[in-house]
């Protein structure tokens, strides 16, 4: 038994179910993709047009980099896969702390006294 | 494919080796090299301390002492002592047969390794960094520290690289190398603190990298993060710090906490009291940590609102702590107590450590904290924790897993007399300390002036340290003399409760011939009164499949190592290569290694059913 392990596999160990899905998966991600392409074009077009004011440029842009966020998390960091629970919890615990301490650190550096 | 072991020279076996024991060894081995070595500087400090106006260091090596032991303590002694621990222990303790990345497992020793030998060369360039370990800006921008702070920062940023990566190891191995039926609710706690100081890590680590990666552009590069003159931020610099710099404590106690918790249970003869209660508590502790950094800036003028919030949030802390103390006191609370050396450091651990929480809440009242401020009360403080804290669950460690390490007791009698030498040395350093610091002694000085009150008690404080270095001494002659003449006992010599006591003796590189069955808490002891003694196998006997050794993660490591030394020649005087060539140089090394792995087959070998029968009956 030892032996055989440096040899190729002669077929692919994914059932046909497991390919269909690995299929779905990349079409979501190809597209997904493109998207995330086409939001930052839609930034940078938003911040080199003159005419745009800014008091619209920069609520418009963290628009769109919340909407980045959430794709990224969901479609390449698998946050909405259901066997993905672990990396979902690390996920999810890491923004519940990065949250109040940027929000803390920001109110403290920025405004004077409090 | 050859199945025995080939007869390779003990260096390579050892430089090459993807083996969580002996990862494990290695890094108990580094880290106490480092810990002798901050300690020889501790006991020089407090030497020069002995009498007012001493002239045995000059006040710039006391600077670079002073900030060398701290970090050399802290990242490069106690992280690695606990990781030494994690490695061996935590695989055994969830029946598994090694880490679930023992490659990578390498990777991260070898980089904590080179990391703090590159820290350790700026004494032979210029002196050590001189800025406290933490290194404030503007002490510590390039008008005022030399190279030594670049070995600092540089020093700095490999280790901590090394130790995310063990870090993450460790929580993928806690979370997929489970033995069937080892839920979470059943790991042992050293298991659970290991799980938790390790995500502290992850969240942690990471903006102390950010940290150090701006002091670098500010003092490589010119950047002015930090340079108030071109309208940088100081202040930033120690919120950034002291984010990373609170949770690093709690990624140093939390694992001390669950030594004491393995140990208190299996010397008190119960099993440890209010488990649950444990595992949420070290949660609450572990966010709390994140939450309260600000508690080391109350006097940096942030404001009443800012200081009372931190220091609710601190003392809010106490609560969850206090629960895991009356925990261990109920553990023992009617048990069939032993008094080896081990369960003497666990169970002495407890008040000393209730005693550095006290003067720890006492700190967080911002008002009282303007007095406090930089005196030995801190020192005196902190040293309850880490050494009455960390240090002493470490030496427990050591005594209670020894024999599974390395197949012998340590002496017993010796283990006692170091005990109290260290244990009544310790408390003659540091709690003077606290009167010196409400006497006004300030911190981080490098001499005192005679007749203000100061001496008696500076003299009783170096006595301690020579208490402290002589029982380090003993514990010496104890580790040599018990190689020799110590008790060579079996696989379970404790009569303990978890799973490491449940493998062959001598322990086979494979841990586990068969991964075993887990049926409740504390498994062993669960089938010493249920079953027959012996963990139930959860698979067949077959052959056992092992990763090979390798030299890359040596390699990568010494790759960024140089690159590590090429950007601290950016700002040496006469470099003789070009910075940049070896700064990007030794980055060509690691990823070349890294492209060598990715592109090279490696499928390890099989140790066979036969081999593996022969080694279980003895
Ligand atoms: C066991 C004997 C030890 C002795 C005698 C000792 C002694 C000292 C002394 C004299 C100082 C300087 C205090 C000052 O003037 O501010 C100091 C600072 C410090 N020690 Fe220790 N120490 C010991 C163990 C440890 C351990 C085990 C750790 C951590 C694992 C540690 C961490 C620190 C830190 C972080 C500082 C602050 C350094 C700084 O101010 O930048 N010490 N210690
Ligand atoms: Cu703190």
């Amino acid at each position: 038994m030892a032996d055989n392990l440096s040899q190729p596999f002669s077929k692919s160990a994914m059932t046909e179910e497991e390919k269909v899905q690995f299929q779905r998966e990349k079409k979501q991600q190809v597209v997904a993709f493109v998207l995330m392409i086409f939001l930052t074009l839609l930034a940078f077009l938003a911040v080199a047009a003159d005419f745009l004011p800014v008091m619209f440029v920069i609520p418009f842009i963290l628009l769109l980099a919340l909407v980045q966020f959430v794709l990224q998390m969901f479609y390449f960091m698998h946050l909405k896969d259901n066997d993905h629970g672990w990396a979902n919890a690390f996920i999810w615990s890491g923004v519940f702390i990065a949250i109040p301490t940027i929000a803390a650190l920001m109110l403290l550096l920025g405004i004077t006294k409090y | 494919m050859s199945t025995t072991t080939k007869s390779k020279s003990v260096l390579w076996d050892w430089l090459t080796t993807v083996d969580h024991k002996k990862i494990g060894v290695m890094y108990l081995i580094a880290g106490t090299l480092f810990f002798v070595k901050a300690g020889v500087m501790a006991l020089f400090m407090r030497i020069q301390l002995m009498y007012p106006e001493m002239n045995f260091l000059s006040g710039q090596t006391f600077n670079e002492f002073i900030t060398m032991h701290g970090t050399i303590m802290l990242f490069l002694a106690a992280t690695p002592l606990l990781f030494a621990f994690m490695n061996f222990i935590v695989p055994l303790q969830i029946g598994a047969r090694d880490v679930a990345f023992p490659f990578v497992n390498a990777l991260g020793f070898w980089i904590f390794f080179f990391g703090g030998f590159l820290l350790s060369l700026s004494w032979f360039f210029g002196g050590g960094p001189d800025a406290g370990w933490t290194a404030y800006v503007p002490l510590s921008s390039r008008d005022y520290a030399g190279l030594g702070l670049d070995f600092y920062v540089l020093g700095l940023q490999v280790s901590g690289i090394g130790t995310l990566v063990s870090a993450i190891n460790f929580l993928v191995t806690i979370v997929n190398m489970r033995a069937p039926g080892m839920t979470m609710m059943r790991l042992p706690l050293f298991v659970w603190t290991t799980f938790i100081s390790s995500t502290l890590i992850l969240f942690a680590f990471t903006p102390l990298a950010a940290g150090l990666a701006l002091l670098m552009l500010d003092r490589l590069f010119e950047a002015q993060y930090f340079i108030t003159d071109m309208g940088g931020n100081v202040v930033l610099w120690q919120h950034i710090f002291w984010i990373f710099g609170h949770p690093e404590v709690y990624i140093l106690v939390l694992p001390a906490f669950g030594i004491i918790s393995e140990v208190i249970p299996a010397f008190s003869r119960k099993r440890l009291f209010g488990y649950t209660a444990m595992v949420f508590a070290t949660m609450l502790i572990a966010f709390l940590g994140f939450m309260v950094w600000a508690h080391h800036m109350f006097t940096v003028g942030m404001g009443p609102i800012a200081n009372s919030i931190f220091a609710i949030a601190t003392m809010t802390i106490a609560v969850p702590t206090g629960i895991k103390v009356f925990n261990w006191l109920f553990t023992m609370w009617g048990g069939k107590i032993t008094f080896n050396t081990a369960m003497l450091f666990a169970s002495s651990f407890v008040p000393t450590f209730v005693l550095g929480g006290v003067t720890g809440v006492m700190l967080a009242m911002a008002p009282v904290d303007h007095l406090y401020h930089d005196t030995y009360f801190v020192v005196a403080h902190f040293h309850y924790i880490i050494v009455g804290g960390i240090v002493l669950a470490l030496f427990a460690g050591v005594f209670y897993w020894y024999p599974k390490m390395f197949g012998h007791k340590l002496n017993e009698g010796l283990g006692k007399l170091f005990f109290w030498v260290f244990f009544i040395g310790f408390h003659l350093t540091f709690f003077v300390q606290h009167l010196l610091g409400l006497m006004g002694m300030p911190r981080r000085v490098y001499t005192f002036l005679g007749d203000q009150g100061l001496d008696t008690f500076n003299f009783i404080s170096t006595i301690g340290t020579f208490f402290m270095s002589a029982a380090i001494i003993i514990l010496v002659i104890n580790v040599i003399y018990s190689a020799f003449k110590g008790e060579r006992v079996g696989a379970d010599p404790w009569d303990a409760r978890t799973l490491e006591w449940a493998t062959a003796h001598p322990l086979p590189e494979y841990n586990f011939a068969q991964t075993p069955q887990v049926r409740s808490l504390d498994p062993l002891f669960y089938e010493k009164i249920h079953g027959d003694g012996k963990m139930k196998p959860a698979e067949p006997l077959q052959d056992i499949h092992m990763p090979n050794g390798s030299i890359l993660p040596f390699i990568m490591s010494v790759g960024l190592f140089i690159s590590g030394f090429g950007f601290i020649m950016f700002n040496m005087e006469n470099p003789i290569l070009p910075p940049i060539v070896v700064a990007v140089g030794g980055l060509a090394i690691t990823f070349i290694c890294m492209i060598v792995r990715s592109v090279k087959e490696d499928h390890g070998y099989h140790i066979p059913v036969e081999e593996i029968k022969a080694k279980e009956v003895n």
